[in-house]
């Protein structure tokens, strides 16, 4: 029978169709975090609540969490009590939680794959917006709001309506030095913010299935800056691999049988979506933003649009707001414009793969000596698989922060952020005005882009990329 | 949950595309402070200046509009962050109905859990309700006719879905609701953990 992959997940967890096209849908996974989660217990406890099943029901600490090395908290008073107030609560209410003193502690988008949380044909959900990036292993994973926490916690239920389906095909192989990020960005650009809302969005086709898992998490990561609550890939012998041995995963018999049914998840051939967009994957180039929205990405020696070729005045006055704000002139290039912060991290990508990649091109040089450069790998176990590899010591070498897990500067909950007129490459995956600390200029790139730029003190592309250019 | 039936008050036109919920409430202020503290916060980086002044310029410092129930915006009011402190903020301060040619999804679902009203137009019919607004005329939005009336205008229909307009019309909580369907979620749990144990944690 014609079926989507997101239609039979979805199938396989509704309890009951309730009125007006809404379902009951069963959540297999629940993740947590201290910014959301201390104000939702709070007032599932005020109702008289109990939580419907702790033993699907996970916590850690990302957002308000120090990233100092030696932390255990918060670096201020007001985050310390957050954390100590969702350890109490994880604790009275049986709820496990990954902590920093038993080594699990990270990004709550990281951690989920890595601890084996995030399975083929779950639905996950979190309060937080990126939680599509767990639908790079072929889940229903999407963000949620404080009250929708509550009604999970409360019932392990979610109350939806079926969103509409969306295949984006990359066809065709990318180019050398063309990251998960590139492809999406690059997808953004051309469908804009909200081209993906109201859609669960399938990728599919030859790029993506040359896609390592973790580069499939950095893509399916930005479907939110589409629009889209949901992306998802369909589970291939590469997520089985990836699987295979990980903490909360299914072992032995139980996994082969496991493998067996998520197997039967894709896609069929006649499933209908609808609406379908292909991309030819190798047109791609390493991608920048540079305004304030993650629609305003270029190919990084692309220039800058011009307002005054827009013709729409409500989008032509926004060009020029988001020209301002990020001190550019219209038309200009943005390679060759100094930097101040590198920023290299967040649930997008700070897993292993990214910081290889970014070290691969730090390695045996220096950050220019007016910048601030950081690594805060997403959890700590990256962190030891990464100093395992000696990266650490080429970042630290090269004049970079190597700092402890969390979300940091990515939205600066803790304290982490960009000042005031700086200008930041940034591995993150929001460009929003003060998302970074107030007045301050992101850029979002690849870790390759980020690292080439803390080298260079400016926004600069990789090297190779000005003859491929030219051959092109 | 608050019930909404009508809303008759001042409109505040924020004429631009992809307002985020980072615009609307900073996430300093998501982490620090609870319900019930936000409405101070509601566009902080709109309506003050570094020195901590209002910012004039900013149309929600201006009388009326400092005292809007209505807001009227581009595409993609509510885009990015899920934080339902997004909505409190706008309620906190005063907003009752967001109208706007569309919205993120999340902040969507969002405004329904807080009985706040978010309309669907296209961007022609907001044009014509902001010229009214703007000179101070209250707007009457009416759910249960779905119908909207400014002075000077035809009266505009907009579409609700039934079942939501029901859930917000009478205040209804969700949770409770489901709460009652117990029996229901703990049979799919037995037959689900025989089809699919791996997903059923077992420490």
């Amino acid at each position: 029978m014609a079926k989507t992959l997101f239609d039979k997940i979805w199938d396989q967890h509704v309890i009951e169709e309730l009125p007006g096209g809404v379902s009951l849908l069963h959540v297999d996974r629940h993740l947590m975090h201290e910014l959301t989660s201390v104000a939702a217990i709070r007032q599932l406890e005020a109702r008289g609540a109990k939580v419907h099943d702790p033993s699907l029901t996970f916590a850690t600490l990302d957002h308000v969490i120090s990233t100092r090395p030696g932390r255990t908290a918060g670096d201020e008073a007001w985050s310390t009590i957050a954390i100590k107030t969702l350890r109490e609560q994880t604790g009275r209410l049986s709820i496990t939680r990954f902590d920093v003193d038993d080594g699990r502690q990270g990004i709550v988008h990281v951690i989920g794959p890595e601890l084996g949380l995030t399975l083929p044909g779950v639905l996950l959900v979190c309060a937080d917006s990126h939680t599509c990036t767990h639908g790079a292993l072929g889940a229903i994973a999407f963000g949620i709001g404080s009250t929708e926490q509550v009604h999970v916690l409360a019932t392990q239920t979610i109350r939806q309506k079926r969103p509409k389906t969306l295949r984006v095909r990359f066809e065709g192989a990318t180019r050398p030095g063309v990251e998960a990020k590139d492809m999406i960005l690059y997808l953004i650009g051309a469908l804009g913010t909200s081209g993906g809302t109201g859609y669960a969005i399938e990728y599919a086709g030859q790029a993506i299935r040359a896609l390592p898992v973790e580069a499939r998490l950095t893509l399916c990561n930005l479907s939110i800056e589409l629009g889209a609550k949901i992306g998802m890939i369909a589970p291939d012998d590469v997520t089985f691999a990836y699987i295979e041995g990980r903490d909360y995963a299914p072992a032995g018999a139980a996994l082969d049988k496991a493998i067996a049914q998520w197997r039967e998840l894709a896609s069929t051939d006649d499933a209908v979506f609808d609406k379908e967009i292909t991309i030819d994957a190798t047109l791609i180039r390493p991608q920048i933003t540079w305004g304030t929205s993650p629609e305003h990405v270029i190919a990084i020696d692309a220039q800058v649009p011009d307002p005054l070729s827009e013709p729409d005045p409500v989008r032509r006055e926004s060009l020029k707001t988001a020209l301002a704000y990020m001190q550019l002139t219209p038309g200009q290039r943005l390679d060759q414009t100094p930097i101040d912060r590198v920023f290299i991290g967040s649930c997008t990508n700070s897993r292993l793969s990214d910081l290889r990649n970014a070290a691969q091109v730090v390695k045996g040089r220096h950050v220019a000596a007016h910048v601030t450069a950081w690594v805060v790998p997403g959890s700590i176990e990256v962190k030891r698989d990464a100093e395992r590899e000696g990266l650490d010591q080429i970042f630290l070498d090269a004049g970079f922060e190597w700092r402890e897990p969390g979300c940091s500067m990515c939205v600066g909950a803790n304290g982490d952020m960009v000042g005031p007129g700086e200008r930041c490459v940034s591995t993150s995956n929001r460009n929003f005005v003060g998302r970074q600390g107030p007045g301050a200029l992101t850029h979002l790139a690849s870790p390759r882009v980020a690292a080439a730029s803390a080298i260079a003190g400016r926004i600069a592309m990789l090297a190779g990329e000005e003859e491929a250019e030219v051959g092109a | 949950m608050k019930a909404f039936t009508v809303c008759e008050g001042i409109a505040a036109p924020l004429m631009r595309d992809n307002i985020d919920t980072d615009m609307i409430v900073r996430v300093e202020r998501i982490a620090q402070l609870g319900r019930g503290q936000f409405a101070p916060w509601a566009f902080e980086m709109a309506r003050y200046q570094a020195d901590g002044a209002e910012d004039r310029s900013f149309i929600l410092n201006q009388p009326p509009f400092r005292d809007a129930q209505i807001l009227l915006s581009g595409a993609n009011f509510g885009c990015g962050s899920s934080r339902e402190m997004a909505v409190w903020a706008l309620e906190e301060f005063g907003i009752r109905c967001v109208i706007a040619q569309s919205f993120g999804d999340i902040f969507y679902a969002n405004c329904l859990q807080n009985g706040l009203l978010p309309i669907r137009l296209d961007g022609a019919q907001i044009e014509s309700l902001a010229k009214p607004a703007l000179i101070g005329e209250r707007l009457r939005v009416d759910l249960r006719t779905r119908t909207i009336q400014a002075p000077g205008i035809d009266q505009i229909a907009f579409d609700f879905p039934d079942d939501r307009r029901e859930a917000l019309l009478e205040g209804i909580d969700e949770i409770d609701q489901t709460m009652k369907l117990n029996a229901r979620i703990l049979a799919f749990q037995r037959n689900d953990a025989v089809t699919r144990p791996w997903v059923y944690v077992q420490r």
